[in-house]
């Protein structure tokens, strides 16, 4: 038998107060699709970065093809075989599609040179491309497409995919296997690293686990379920969310014929946009990022600043003029997609965050701000939710991405909003922190609110929505109760789908007219 | 208007554009690579009494220049060990070395002020200068006139043209992503910075030894603020730097002859014009939002931490 492409044994990387790697061990075979799986902070980005030669281990072994090696670059990575297709892509915007690879390839060639081998892989493995195009106009699919593109041109024997699905559609996701299982069968390795059960029990050979930054077992996905899976992952059962039905009440969200113009310039406009959400519901929108979700959000927040009143409703009352503070104070709540920066402030500590939107919870008296009860309220946040952090005054950016999701979600909800507008409430937050997250927002429901949240995780939206509609090229589709609808459907959808269906039958009625006369 | 006011009148516009133009050029390339330098106007300063000091003493204006060069990338490494080594704050590292530039010229200028210096002569091409009307407009300039010009074919030829073009561009609009692919981000920017310093060191000299061939102090004027602002508006474009240097010289020269046909309007007004004109007209080019976010370097001014 032949040594394996890939083995590491006993890595351990350590940063100022953590140890990220502690003794983990991963064996790689040629040909296999291979899993890594574990929580936020496990340790995944670790590794993969010190397989990319980003990072340099203070202890372990690497060996490659059998024979022990250092990786000091990704230059170096790249000479051995091994292609990286990162999470948040690597790619230049402003440059073509041909600029960007070029860049990418150690050997020095002109993009315009590259054009002809960039058309011949991607055709090879069903993966189409122009290689003259601005990356800035594509798709969020087409840009992984290039960055595939781009590692396969180097004809790599290990192909490593961090989160590769997390901005697809079904149907996208599924066109990515097809080419992975092709580069398998020809021999190359793929070490997949994903949140998504499903995907890897799909897909994936052999998944080896990280827990915490030490070796969590190894496991064949196929003849696991969900629950041993994210079992072994975060080591202990994961409780299932459930939603009740319950008896729609008064509509506390309307949104008619929201139509607004994207001030960025590349950007999508909002096309007549209608649709109700009653308290007690969570209405959930799909949708891949990019197709208006950032507009919705900005237009439902008050950032942006709608051209008619009647636009955004709150309980019959028109509040389209009304900034996010205004909003806030007739009883909106907003959960943003950019944890830091919009939802929380990164350097301030927990409590300030708190206070920035808890003010109106009698935590500012006569102008003056009373830290005492903001450190209270924080903690309680905390505490409910169970936020991961050193204390109250730890600043925002020092929790992991879930914790201080958990807090911003927790700090929403205690202020008892009539409405939440939620935008990826589990973006790359792991499973049992999501878990807690959704669990939340259904209770929040429960109480009677009006929910929305806008999400690209299917599962997700199917588990805790009452209705599901998507957003594609800033039209909304029609809404859909989950158990009316399927996986299919939506994904058909989220590529604008919708629009399409809608015509086709415009045109089957034409025909029929035709016909009769 | 006589053909010769005529031919004086391009001579002089060109004497004021050409100082802005390296200044940008090198500007716009540092710039390019995501660094804001904001202290073109103190390079500039001691790239003037650089050069005018060394080409005062040793009589070799070739020395003068490359010593004004050589003290512009001075100047430039102590911006780019501050700011890309140490990670201070790239605006007021940037404002502070002008504030230094312009103490520093002061101080080293003190014994020269007021020297007479011979000027950058005036080439005369062979056959083409003797060109009538044609030869003087345009063959009778001096060298750095026509360096400008080469400088400007090779800035525009290295950004879109070559691999380093496009390693430049590709640092300055997300340096993780160039660090994640392997670039030496750290290299390439220093690159640019001190190519950035060299340039507005000999546009300095150029203020010293050919357009007033004098020292006096502060005598940059603010055109080294003028080159930054260029830079911007021109979208960091380098055709578009050329043509706002160009604008500025011309209208620079047209207010002095407004001066001298004695116009009813107090001369600081008229002083102000090539400033206030080169700005209103390039924000003029620059409404379009979407060259702007093109063009503008994505992370310029940020700092970068390459991951150990």
């Amino acid at each position: 038998m032949s040594p394996p492409r890939l083995a590491l044994h006993g890595i351990t990387k350590r940063y100022p107060g953590v140890v990220a790697n502690d003794g983990v061990g991963l064996v790689v075979q040629p040909g296999e699709i291979h899993a890594l799986l574990g929580e936020n902070g496990a340790g995944k980005s670790t590794l993969m970065k010190i397989v990319y030669g980003v990072t340099r281990p203070d202890e372990g072994r690497i060996e490659w093809e059998g024979r022990e090696i250092r990786i000091d670059s990704p230059a170096q990575a790249r000479a051995l075989g091994i292609g990286m297709v990162f999470q948040h892509f690597s790619l230049f915007e402003t440059l073509s599609v041909a600029e960007n690879i070029a860049l990418a390839l150690d050997a020095h060639e002109k993009p315009a040179a590259l054009a002809p081998r960039i058309r011949d892989v991607s055709q090879r493995y069903g993966l189409p491309v122009d290689p003259d195009r601005l990356v800035h106009s594509m798709s969020v699919g087409e840009r992984q497409r290039v960055e595939i593109v781009r590692c396969l041109l180097q004809q790599p024997k290990l192909l490593i995919m961090d989160e590769p699905t997390s901005v697809l559609t079904p149907q996208a996701v599924q066109q990515l296997f097809v080419t992975l299982r092709r580069l398998a069968d020809e021999g190359v390795s793929i070490l997949y690293i994903s949140h998504k059960l499903d995907e890897i029990r799909e897909l994936c050979d052999v998944a080896t686990v990280l827990r915490g930054g030490r070796p969590g077992g190894q496991a064949v996905p196929r003849d696991e379920s969900n629950d041993s899976l994210a079992q072994m992952m975060i080591g202990r059962e994961l409780a299932a969310c459930s939603l009740q039905p319950r008896a729609p009440a008064e509509i506390e969200l309307e949104l008619t014929q929201l139509t607004l113009d994207s001030g960025e310039p590349f950007g999508v406009a909002l096309q007549g946009i209608d649709l109700r959400v009653r308290g007690g519901e969570i209405v959930g929108i799909a949708g891949v990022s990019g197709n208006g979700q950032k507009e919705l959000l900005a237009a439902l927040s008050g950032e942006t600043r709608c051209t008619a009143r009647g636009m955004v409703r709150l309980a019959g009352d028109p509040v389209g003029h009304l900034d996010p503070a205004q909003r806030r104070r007739r009883g909106f709540g907003f959960v943003p997609e950019e944890r830091l920066g919009r939802g929380a402030v990164p350097a301030m500590s927990l409590a300030q965050n708190a206070l920035l939107t808890g003010a109106p919870k009698g935590l500012v008296r006569r102008g003056f701000v009373r830290m005492g009860a903001a450190r209270t309220f924080a903690r309680q946040i905390i505490e409910r939710f169970a936020v991961k952090c050193r204390d109250e005054l730890a600043p925002a950016n020092s929790l992991s991405g879930g914790n201080l999701q958990k807090f911003i979600v927790g700090r929403e909800i205690l202020l008892a909003p009539k409405v939440l507008i939620v935008a990826q409430p589990t973006w790359g937050v792991d499973v049992g922190a999501a878990q807690l997250i959704r669990q939340a927002l259904i209770d929040l429901r429960d109480q009677g609110a009006a929910l929305l949240v806008i999400s690209e995780e299917l599962d997700e939206l199917f588990e805790i929505s009452d209705r599901i509609a998507v957003l594609a090229g800033g039209r909304l589709s029609p809404l859909r109760e989950p158990q009316a609808t399927s996986v299919a459907e939506i994904g058909r959808w989220m590529a604008g789908g919708f629009v399409g269906e809608a015509l086709d039958a415009f045109i089957e009625i034409e025909e029929a007219a035709d016909a009769a006369a | 208007m006589s053909v010769e006011t005529l031919i004086a009148m391009l001579a002089s516009t060109t004497a004021a554009a050409t100082p802005l133009i390296f200044a940008a050029l090198g500007e716009l390339v540092t710039e390019r690579a995501g660094v804001l330098n904001l202290g073109v106007e103190g390079t500039m300063l001691v790239g003037a009494i650089a050069g005018f000091a060394v080409g005062l003493t040793t009589g070799s204006l070739t020395l003068g220049y490359l010593a004004a060069a050589l003290a512009g990338v001075l100047m430039a490494l102590i911006f780019a060990v501050l700011t890309l080594q140490l990670q201070t704050n790239q605006v007021a590292t940037g404002l502070a070395l002008t504030l230094f530039g312009v103490g520093l010229s002061a101080f080293l200028g003190k014994s020269f002020a007021g020297q007479p210096i011979a000027g950058l002569p005036h080439l005369s091409i062979p056959l083409l200068s003797d060109i009538p009307v044609l030869g003087p407009l345009l063959f009778r300039f001096d060298i750095l006139v026509y360096a400008s010009i080469a400088l400007y074919v090779a800035v525009q030829w290295f950004l879109s043209r070559t691999r380093g073009g496009l390693l430049l561009r590709a640092v300055g609009e997300s340096p993780a992503v160039a660090h994640a692919i392997g670039h030496p981000v750290q290299r390439v920017r220093y690159a640019a910075v001190l190519f950035g310093g060299a340039c507005s060191g000999i546009a300095g000299a150029y203020l010293s030894t050919a357009l007033t061939p004098m020292w006096v102090e502060g005598l940059s004027a603010g055109r080294g603020w003028i080159a930054l602002a260029l830079v911007v508006f021109a979208t960091w474009k380098p055709l578009r730097v050329l043509a706002g240097a160009y604008l500025f010289g011309g209208v620079t020269v047209l207010q002095l002859y407004a001066q001298g046909f004695g116009l009813h309007v107090p001369s600081e007004f008229l002083s102000m014009l090539p400033y206030a004109a080169t700005v209103v007209v390039l924000v003029l080019i620059c409404r379009d939002r979407q060259t702007i976010l093109l063009n503008q370097p994505a992370s310029l001014g940020k700092p970068f931490h390459p991951e150990l």
